[in-house]
């Protein structure tokens, strides 16, 4: 009986140290589980960092993976969520030739139909970004690769989860 | 260093003095109570040594001959005396060199505190020479690393070091120095650590897992316990002792678990594992609830896990979360310090004898004793083996004598017939397997145990992994007692060829140089013995020296290791030949 693999996004609220990013990468590498995407910013509490990583894995797996990542000292809480327990995006860029904006009046549609934002105009080049799903972010690109793009970014995913995490509740029980 | 996380170190205001911060590690280190550490210099952290020079007095440096010696012997200190070992080292082959050490004391669970020299800080990212990225290359086999590149972190970083080695479940710890930061000099002051907001030593018991745990095993007919080296880590012993008799549950250990409770201890019912004994491994594949203590259910126990212990219901006591269904799910989780949570199980048990359960073990015990121990212990054929000779050292150390090994056949059978009347004895590198442990793991129990006997028991390959370390047994006069038992083969992976490989002795044949004249060559005394009627008195001598002492036993080259799981059977499919 094999388990479903899933695609699974993992938050981790952790101390914002050098070298956690390698000790939480170290953990997937070992057990030869590819990291789809891995974001890392400041989180809702002041020196508090959270790390924001996509994998495809089992549950099992991930519970196995979050107790590992628990495990790191520098670490304060991990979980993990499926895409229905989350609300999550991913924003893009495309650097696109400006001359094409005039002479394909029809990527101006593709503009305005898929709410994608234009950053800069200038005589070279302009420059386009979209936050949303994977997939509406990949339909536009197949239908703007047609005209050519220069240069294509894509962010990893953040995500906030619809439960509460409750770190703060968590670091003031800490410190008592 | 992230403010809020020192803040616990901060909280106190101290005196302070304006101190060099290589004088810092050193003061550092007499406040954790450091009196010996084992090292090699080199450029990058000659500055430290030179303070050691000047606090010869206070602290003790002992020189090995290889950084990896250094590390292992602050294992073997740890190991027998509970604190935390401290190792040193240059930057570059220096720390690269206590990675095996490191690797083998993350597995096995031991504290260690290693200092690392490094470049200067503005030369880090060059390729200078000796510069080498260790926290990079021991991240994933530390509790916890961290760099130091400048001298006013060094009090609360080594603070912090010195706490995550030792609690919960301790690990080893690597911090690198920059040599400029050990040149600077700052207001030194000292708070040690008492907990950092991110990091939790032991989980809180809770009291309903462990009354549904107690329930389970007063109900249970066919009970039986397991317990690894977590008792011994969380010194418990007593506590299981206590849980031992009053539940009458038969109670095996995993082979770092050994000494915990006596040998000769009735309900002790042996070892678990590839090489453990016949009722215990058998009897997992039928106990009705199978209690884990303190141990991770490692591969080498388990054996094949989708035939492992299926019938049972699980219970697992463990101080480490990430331990939990890692390899074997469990039914009832019971996290925390098991010294605590153990006294507590003990008010929730009846008191039982599982009489007709221990009749099976003795019966099977008997089945092992005819088919393996009687020729191991007792051998008829001429060739001495490596079980007689561990015979002789128990009746002649009554069971008292720590008992260091290495990696192979005769970790195995000094695991399996070695007698502990005390715990913390079984010093071997379990989980990584590391050749070349043992002596230098003895110089470091010897040290830190003076009063205790300590008998390295070694095999002619692992010695030679690290035989250069009889200079640091010489230099120091440490009186550990050596005991090789040559059988002129890489035996264990000989024996494996034999099983599994239709007798191709690939590269196992080993031609080894005259080892008694080696030992005498570091001027420590030593024979050779070849015969049976030899052993008793050469032993005999080796135990009365008051020197260090050197005793090979030229052993049959082809025995092997009995009972035997072979690798991804189960448990049940236990070989005795």
């Amino acid at each position: 009986m094999s388990e479903e693999i899933k695609t699974l996004t993992i938050s981790v609220y952790t101390e914002n140290n050098i070298g956690l990013l390698n000790r939480i990468s170290a953990i997937f590498q070992r057990r030869h589980i590819n990291i789809e995407s891995l974001t890392t910013s400041q989180s809702e509490i002041e020196n508090v960092n959270r790390f924001v990583i996509v994998v495809n894995i089992t549950e099992t797996q991930a519970k196995k993976i979050v107790g590992q990542i628990e495990k790191q000292v520098e670490v304060i809480k991990a979980y993990y969520h499926d895409d229905h327990e989350t609300i999550y995006t991913e924003s893009c860029m495309f650097k696109i030739k400006s001359n094409l904006l005039f002479d394909e009046p029809q990527i101006q549609n593709i503009i305005k139909e898929s709410n994608t934002r234009i950053v800069t105009v200038n005589k070279e080049f302009f420059v386009l970004e979209k936050s949303g799903r994977r997939h509406e972010i990949e339909a536009l690109r197949k239908e703007l690769n047609v005209f050519g793009i220069m240069q294509f970014v894509r962010s990893g995913r953040i995500a906030v989860t619809k439960d509460e995490m409750k770190i703060t509740e968590l670091l003031a029980e800490i410190k008592n | 260093m992230n403010t809020e996380t020192m803040e616990t170190n901060k909280t106190a205001a101290t005196k302070t003095e304006r101190i060099t911060g290589c004088e810092a590690i050193i003061r550092c280190l007499i406040e954790e109570g450091v009196d010996i550490l084992y090292g090699y210099p080199g450029g990058a952290i000659m500055p430290v040594y030179d303070e050691l020079f000047k606090y010869q007095g206070k602290i003790h440096h002992v020189l090995t001959r290889h950084e990896q010696g250094a590390a292992h012997a602050a294992q073997g200190y740890a190991r027998i005396s509970g604190k935390v070992g401290v190792a040193m080292a240059t930057s570059g082959p220096g720390a690269t060199n206590l990675v095996t050490g490191i690797a083998d004391a993350q597995i096995d669970s031991t504290p260690l505190v290693c200092i690392t020299g490094q470049v200067p800080s503005h030369l880090l990212g060059s390729d200078a020479f000796q510069e080498t990225d260790i926290v990079g290359i021991s991240t994933p086999v530390t509790k916890w690393n961290h760099q130091v590149t400048k001298a006013e972190d060094i009090p609360e970083v080594l603070a912090k070091a010195f706490y995550i080695a030792r609690s919960g479940r301790p690990g080893p710890v690597l911090i690198d120095i920059t040599k400029d930061a050990q040149f600077q000099e700052f207001d030194f002051s000292y708070k040690k650590c008492t907990g950092i907001r991110s990091y939790t030593p032991a989980p809180k018991i809770n009291l309903e897992s462990l009354r549904a745990a107690a329930e389970l095993i007063n109900n249970a007919k066919k009970p039986l316990i397991v317990w690894g080296q977590g008792v011994i880590l969380g010194e418990a012993e007593e506590e299981l002792k206590a849980v031992i008799e009053k539940s009458g549950v038969p109670a095996a250990w995993t082979i770092l678990g050994a000494s915990a409770i006596p040998t000769s201890h009735p309900l002790n019912v042996g070892m678990v594992g590839m090489h453990g004994n016949y009722a215990p491994n058998k009897l997992t594949n039928e106990c009705d609830v199978l209690i884990a203590i303190g141990m991770r259910f490692d591969d080498r126990v388990t054996g094949d896990l989708n035939t492992y212990a299926k019938q049972a219901k699980v219970i697992h006591f463990d101080i480490d979360p990430a331990e939990i269904d890692k390899n074997v799910k469990t039914d009832i989780a019971v996290l925390g310090d098991c010294k605590e949570s153990l006294a507590l199980l003990l008010k929730e048990l009846n008191a039982n004898s599982h009489e007709d359960w221990h009749q099976e073990f003795k019966d099977l015990y008997k089945i092992e004793y005819e088919k393996v121990i009687k020729s191991d212990l007792l051998p008829e054929k001429e060739g001495l083996t490596m079980g007689e000779v561990l015979k002789e050292i128990n009746s002649q150390t009554k069971g008292n004598a720590a008992i260091v090994s290495d990696v192979g056949q005769h970790q195995m059978i000094a695991c399996r017939y070695a007698e502990f009347n005390k715990t913390k004895s079984n010093i071997t590198s379990g989980g990584l397997g590391t050749m070349g442990f043992a002596l230098p793991a003895a110089i470091g129990a010897k040290m830190a145990k003076p009063d205790r006997e300590v008998v390295a028991i070694i095999g002619d390959g692992g010695y030679q992994m690290n035989i250069q370390e009889l200079g640091t047994i010489f230099q120091q006069e440490v009186p550990v007692k050596i005991v090789v038992l040559n059988n002129e083969f890489l035996g264990m992976v000989r024996q494996w060829q034999q099983l599994f490989f239709d007798k191709r002795y690939a590269s196992t044949e080993m031609t080894n140089p005259d080892f008694v004249t080696i030992a005498k060559g570091y001027h420590i005394n030593a024979k050779r013995v070849t015969k049976r009627e030899e052993l008793a008195d050469a032993v005999q001598e080796m135990i009365a020296s008051k020197s260090s002492y050197f005793l090979e036993v030229c052993v049959e080259k082809e025995d092997n290791v009995f009972p035997m799981i072979p690798s991804g059977a189960s448990v049940s499919d236990i070989r005795l030949s």
